[in-house]
This record gives C-alpha cells, structure tokens and sequence, in this order.
C-alpha cells in the first residue's frame, strides 16, 4: 500500500526529501557514537582529559573560581555555628610531609606579615592571644565529602589586616607553613569574612600538633584544603599566589 | 506498515541526545568523587544507611582518574546539564508540547488502564497520544529527579552561601546521600528506557534520531 502511495509525484518528492533528510541526520548519528564513544574510552581509562582537555576543565575551574568568589559569596553572611555538645566524635587530620611537622624550639616561633603592608609585623602566640578572641562551633567540609563539627579559637584575620595596613593594591594574602612547601592563596575578601580565623586553640584545648600547633587559619566558609596549618607567614600579594593542592588541579576559590 | 509521522523537534532530539553525553560524564566523574569519601554522615557517626558503604567501582565507570581530575569534570560538566535541561524545558514551554508529555491528574485513570494492558488485565492497547500516560509519568518524574539532582548538587557545592537549601535538603550530608541515589535512579531510568525502546517500539529510536517515526503507535497525528 505504501509502495502504490510512493508512485504519486507529490509522495515521491516528499520520499526524496525525506531520504536526504535522513542521510543528515544519520551522518549527525555517526558523529554523536564517534563522541559518546570517546566518552566512554575517557572513563574507561580514568581520564582526566589529556593534554587537550585538562588545560579546557582548568578553564572552567577558574570561572566556577569567579562565579564562587563574584556572585555567591558574602562577604556578611555567616556560616551556621552549633553547640559544643554537638562536636563530632573525630576530625581527622593531616600533613604532606613525610613526618608530623613540629617546632624545634617554640619559643623562636614568630608569624611573619608581610608583602604589600604599611607594617609589617612578627607575632608571637602571646601576642595574637592578648588580641580580641574569636570563638566558635562550626561544621568543617572536606573536599572528599566528609564533615565534622568541632570548636575553634584565635584572632580574627581582619585584626591582623587592621594592624598591619596592607597597600589599596593588596588583592590576595599567601599563607605558608612549615609542612614541607604547604601553602595557600587567598582573595582579600575570604580572608576578611569575619570568621576567618587565625587559630590557636581547638576544642576548647591548645591547637594540637596533628591539626597545625601553634596556628592554623581557619574558616567554615572554605573546604579543609584551604585552612593553612603549622602557619610561619602571611603575605599581601597583588599577584593570586598559588597553592599546594590548588596547584594540582584542585579548584583555587575552594569557598562553600 | 504506515506512513511516516514527524515526531521530535531537532531541540528535542538534540537535547535528549547531548543529555546521555553529559549525563554519563557526570555519572562517571561522579563514581569517582564518590570514592573519595565512600559513606554518609558526620564523622563518628550516625551514618546513613547505605549498599554502597566503603565502594569501589570499577576503573571503566569513573571519569577523572582522581578526586581533583574528577571534580573538574563534573564542575565543568555541570553547567552544559543544567543549559540543556532549561533548553528543553523552554522548548516544551514555548511549543505547548508539554501538554503531551507532562503527567497531570487527568492522567491518572489513563495511567490505570495502562497499567491494566501492561498487567494483562484488558487485552486492547488502550488509546493514547503521543505519549501514554505510564510515559507520560515516567518523562515528568525523571526531568523533577533531574531537577533534584541539580538542587541537590548545589545543595553540597556551596552548603554555606546556599544554607537554605542545604537545610531544606535535610543538611550537607543527607543532600550528599540523595545526590548519590539520583545515580541509581537515572541508570535505573536509562535501562529500562533502553529495554522498553527495543521490546516494544524499536521504531521510536529513529524516531529520537532523524525526527520521523514509522511504527506501531503513530496515533497521534
């Protein structure tokens, strides 16, 4: 029946049309297997985009690093705190050196502020103590996707800002350790959110070795990757400094 | 046989098609971030129950090579899924065809007397347009799962700037476990979508392909 309908001119016409219409979209098919095809050699090979593709994925990394810094985050709003009895049970901990990292002599220990400051400053444990506390419960987010919630304590990084004057240039704050070559950049922004904290103290206790004694940065409003442990300086950049694990590829911005 | 029936726009082709691209790209990255931290719960416990505790899926079902390769994918990957959903929905929208396809209450009794046909319960294929009520269901849910996972997915990239909806999720962890099962769901979807295309209307696959269908079930036209 279909065939006798095809011997019509207008049927005819309309057929050819249709068959042409169709080696197109066949032709779209082939390349659609062509690429689906890819991306599953990709997966199947544990591929993190190659030479060609990795430099593309950083890309996008940098613009989810703007829209992170740009557009969602505040610089007033406050990440939820909890209270003490809610603390987890564990917060793991850890270093990239080969050992835990631990001052020969804590006495000598200075936090070094630098960079682009009106002042630069060398502060001892006593002196950031005798500064205004910061204290807090909050819950941590590490980027493997686990959380904790403990209580930290220490000086407000915006108190550090205050006294050491950093230059209208200053746009990021490179913060470095002890822990072999650990560091962190941080936008100017986080960094003066009011919970972004120098800490000393943990769980109501001195901070331990295992989680940076005698100071580590933190903030719940940035993945655990972020907060600098076993601190020795602090400097103000106009350049966006790098970082340890943001120079393996981890996004830079790393706020939550 | 009978004639051929014009049946998915090229936006509708298009979008379905880029979506099992994305889609398997975010499953996979997924897997991937996944074994990073394989369980649900704050550290020390409760923990959420879950068959996947402590998974490793294979090397061919991950996409990343590791957590910073994967991550980058899937935060790369997320903003084509959410454009080509909002494509598609626009579509649907501007063209009135969601009237075909989006499930509504006067589908109920339709979806029963599909689901009698399916369960041998009446022996005639009930009347249907372009799509049958049980499709018609199954095409709404898994565009509001969609939707979930994305709400879900946000829910866990920024849980301080978008604590609202962290918390409305029920907190990071059990928005990071209801992330997790929109896996299960769209492979779940994606298989038994496969199954049914090929045992009962292999037709509709070059329907999805070149925009024409010639089957069984061109009654809507």
């Amino acid at each position: 029946m279909n065939d006798s309908k095809r011997l019509s001119g207008q049927e005819a016409k309309h057929s050819g049309e249709r068959a042409k219409r169709l080696r197109i979209d066949r032709r779209a098919f082939v390349r659609l297997g062509v690429a689906g095809g890819t991306a599953s050699l990709a997966a199947a090979c544990g591929w993190d985009g190659g030479n060609a593709l990795r430099p593309r994925l950083l890309d996008v990394s940098r613009l989810n690093d703007w829209v992170g810094e740009k557009i969602l985050f505040s610089t007033t709003r406050l990440a939820r705190t909890y209270s003490p009895a809610e603390r987890s049970a564990m917060l793991p901990s850890y270093f990239v050196s080969s050992k835990m990292p631990m001052l020969a002599n804590p006495a000598a220990w200075r936090l070094r502020v630098g960079g682009l400051v009106a002042q630069p400053l060398e502060l001892t444990v006593e002196d950031l103590m005798r500064m205004p506390r910061t204290s807090y419960t909050v819950k941590h987010h590490c980027v493997e996707g686990w959380s904790a919630i403990a209580s930290w304590h220490g000086v407000a990084v915006s108190a550090i800002v205050e006294r050491c004057r950093p230059a209208a240039a200053a746009r990021y704050i490179e913060f470095v350790s002890f822990d072999s070559d650990y560091s962190n950049g941080w936008d100017m922004a986080s960094a003066m959110h009011p919970q972004t904290i120098l800490a000393y103290g943990m769980n109501d206790n001195p901070l331990p070795p295992a989680h940076g004694a005698p100071l580590r940065l933190y903030s719940p409003t940035k993945l655990g990757y972020k907060m600098t442990k076993y601190l020795v300086s602090m400097t103000f950049s106009a350049q966006r400094p790098g970082g340890y694990w943001e120079d393996q590829g981890y996004p830079w911005f790393a706020g939550i | 046989m009978s004639a051929s029936v014009r049946r998915h726009h090229w936006v509708v082709r298009v979008t379905h098609w880029a979506t099992v691209i994305v889609l398997a790209g975010m499953i996979t990255s997924g897997l991937q971030i996944y074994e990073a931290y394989a369980r649900f719960g704050n550290r020390g416990g409760p923990f959420f129950p879950s068959p996947f505790d402590g998974a490793r899926f294979p090397t061919w079902t991950r996409l990343g090579g590791w957590l910073a390769g994967a991550l980058n994918w899937h935060f790369a990957l997320m903003w084509p899924l959410v454009a080509i959903g909002l494509a598609y929905l626009a579509y649907l929208v501007g063209s009135g065809e969601w009237r075909a396809l989006f499930f509504r209450p006067r589908d109920v009794r339709g979806a029963i007397e599909m689901a009698k046909y399916y369960l041998r319960l009446r022996p005639d294929h009930p009347p249907q347009g372009k799509h049958n009520p049980l499709q018609k269901l199954a095409y709404t849910s898994i565009y509001l799962f969609g939707t979930l996972a994305v709400l879900t997915g946000l829910a866990i990239y920024k849980p301080v700037q978008l604590a609202w909806l962290t918390a409305l999720l029920g907190g990071f962890q059990a928005a990071r476990y209801w992330h997790f099962w929109m896996v299960w769901i769209f492979v779940a979807f994606t298989l038994t979508h496969v199954i049914l295309v090929f045992a009962v209307d292999p037709a509709s696959l070059r329907a999805m392909i070149t925009g024409w269908y010639r089957g069984r079930f061109p009654s809507h036209e």
